[in-house]
């Protein structure tokens, strides 16, 4: 177990494109770390920096104290678990896991120990002499997963390793990985795109956007404090609302809002942040510090436990979501008035998207 | 639909039948042939039962040779192209599949320039290149020697293609996978890419053992003893029918044999130059 330091990491490839730019990221000992982003953010591709399966182009990548920029990936004490389990067909489960050790020359009856070890914490004991292709998915992504720790490796990186499931099993999935990981206390990489996965799974989360590093920290707290719109609109299901304001007499001005006493907005306008699960429905007047919004309902999603609701706000033309809980009896075309307490408002630069308060 | 008229499943049945005994009856015939005396073929009456001479001609065409013409029995001839066959399918395969290994998986220089040069090749079969070939085996004093009439054929565009093209839908994960798991690039073709090419490797030793096997030319050009003859040396017993009917019967199919007549194996041809 040990910490996995990127220090201003790039990657360029051949023909110029410029796939990470300068990435610095602190993974403690131990820490479940993820990496979050759209297709293309460069996520994959820092991870893969990480194992040795792309150069490192600039900058440094240490693992516990040693650079591991030119060690080859067997040399850096890793273990991966890719997408697509990339297990070897023609190995049985047995095979494929014990292969790494005995590249490695360890004495057989350890490597019969430590795989019977990972297949007994896995519950794959009853599948050791199959082949991979009469397993199910979620059997081939433990196998996948025992490969990796039969190795016992000081990190395990683990590259978009749910997204072949199906929705259950992802959610089972995902349980018993953070549990391991737990168990076994090995630092761990973990990339992915979808946000969920990313919150439940991380203590340290790393949303990226276009190569570099858009916000670190623990999921609540970037959760509750985007550091940019980006951040705001990818972490979150529905994203964040983003209105844009004008400034006001100590408060945003814009169509179809009303309160939001003591917000100051700078004199050139900025974003306004309200995530929809906020908003709640008022029938009579808004304090002066909350935060209100009245729309004509366009559409309304009931889905048991909470009620989506969108309509447009002032005359921009875009839509903005309220997530009520329960059945909201709302009909399309009748006008509703939400409000969000003010410590649930975001506010943003208009030009970079940065966070400017509260 | 549901319900069979006996007249539709027996109709099928006995077109199926004829086409068996036209594809069959030649085929019977040339057995037919070769357990009869060459007098009996010759004058036209064969009957179409065998005749008394089956054994007698199988044991003089395989072991010991016809005696008029002093040839070399067929059984010899036959090892001979066993070994040929053998060696040049598994030369093929073994030098193919090492060459796809580094183009697929070695990035050095001139790499596309030395797969494009492997695929030229594919337009230069030996009937092409064949004087040269020739000239470079007697050189190397490789003539009526086994290793002369294999090495020239072993180099294989077709198969260096063809295990390419398996090799490059093997994931890439497998490689990145076994390179974490420690392995040399040696150890994953040994260990991962060499089972995963079981079957391509199967079905190409087919094609090309049968390719090995039916040289016609070049065994024709290289060998001069009669005791490196192959089963083509059956084109040259101009003079014994029987013998060539019965080789045919019992080593290939009586068109090739009656087309291996055709250019006989004259001085003429083997001394090129």
């Amino acid at each position: 177990m040990s910490e996995v330091v990127l220090d201003k990491v790039r990657k360029v490839y051949a023909g110029g494109v410029e796939a990470v730019r300068g990435v610095d990221i602190h993974v403690p000992a131990g820490a479940f770390c993820v990496l979050v982003g759209p297709s293309g953010c460069g996520k994959s591709t820092l991870l893969r920096m990480i194992a040795g399966l792309e150069t490192i182009t600039g900058g440094e990548c240490r693992i516990g104290a040693r650079r591991v920029n030119e060690l080859e990936p067997a040399e850096r004490d890793i273990a991966m678990v890719f997408q697509n389990y990339a297990l070897y067909p023609h190995m049985s489960v047995y095979d494929n896991m014990a292969y790494g050790l005995r590249n490695r020359g360890t004495p057989k009856p350890e490597i019969d120990e430590r795989v019977k070890e990972a297949a007994r914490i896995l519950e794959i004991t009853p599948f050791l002499d199959r082949k991979p292709r009469a397993l199910s998915g979620g059997q081939r992504q433990r196998v996948a997963m025992g490969r990796a720790i039969v190795r016992k490796p000081q990190v395990f990186l683990f590259d978009e390793p749910l997204s072949n499931l199906d929705a259950k099993l992802r959610i089972q999935m995902r349980v018993e990985i953070k549990k391991l990981q737990r168990a076994l206390a090995v630092t761990s990489v973990y990339v992915t795109h979808d946000q969920l996965e990313a919150m439940t799974l991380a203590d340290v989360l790393v949303v990226m956007n276009k190569g570099e590093v858009e916000q670190t920290g623990a999921p609540l707290d970037i959760y509750e404090k985007p550091a940019s719109t980006f951040v705001a609109s990818f972490i979150g299901a529905p994203p964040m609302n983003l209105v844009p304001v004008e400034a006001g007499e100590n408060r945003p001005k814009a169509e179809g809002l009303t309160g939001g006493l003591g917000l100051a907005v700078p004199p050139g306008g900025a974003i306004l942040g309200v995530r929809p699960e906020h908003l709640m429905v008022v029938t009579g007047a808004v304090p002066e510090d909350s935060l209100g919004i009245t729309f004509p309902v366009s559409a309304v999603e009931a889905v048991g436990a909470e009620t989506f609701v969108y309509g447009p706000i002032g005359g921009t033309g875009q839509d903005i979501i309220a997530r009520l809980p329960g059945k909201a009896l709302l009909a399309p075309g009748t006008p509703v008035s939400v409000a969000a307490s003010a410590e649930h408002l975001h506010l943003f630069d208009r030009q970079t998207g940065k966070r400017i308060g509260p | 639909m549901v319900e069979r008229q006996s007249l539709f499943s027996f109709l099928p049945h006995v077109i199926l039948l004829i086409g068996i005994f036209i594809v069959a009856f030649p085929v019977y015939v040339a057995f037919v042939a070769s357990t009869w005396d060459p007098a009996t073929i010759s004058n036209g009456q064969m009957p179409l039962w065998p005749g008394p001479h089956l054994v007698e001609n199988y044991t003089q065409t395989l072991f010991q040779g016809t005696a008029k013409s002093s040839r070399e029995p067929v059984g010899m001839m036959m090892l001979n192209s066993l070994i040929m066959a053998l060696t040049i399918a598994i030369g093929k395969i073994a030098i193919s599949i090492i060459s796809a290994f580094a183009i697929v998986y070695f990035r050095f220089p001139f790499r596309m320039a030395a797969f494009w040069v492997i695929f030229v090749t594919l337009m230069l079969p030996v009937e092409v290149r064949i004087y040269p070939t020739y000239k470079i085996v007697a050189d190397l004093g490789l003539l009526d020697s086994y290793l002369g009439l294999t090495v020239p054929l072993i180099a294989s565009a077709t198969a260096t293609l063809l295990f390419r093209q398996f090799f490059m839908t093997v994931p890439d994960e497998l490689v990145e996978a076994s390179k974490i798991d420690g392995a040399s690039a040696m150890q994953f073709f040994k260990d991962t890419l060499l089972p995963l090419s079981i079957t391509s490797i199967a079905a190409l030793f087919v094609i090309q053992f049968i390719y090995g096997w039916n040289q016609y030319l070049w065994p024709l050009l290289i060998t001069t003893r009669e005791s490196m003859g192959r089963p083509d040396g059956v084109a040259d017993r101009h003079g014994d029918r029987r013998a060539g009917h019965a080789a045919a019967g019992a080593g290939g199919d009586p068109d090739a044999a009656a087309l291996r007549q055709g250019p006989g194996r004259d001085r003429e041809v083997r001394q090129f130059r």
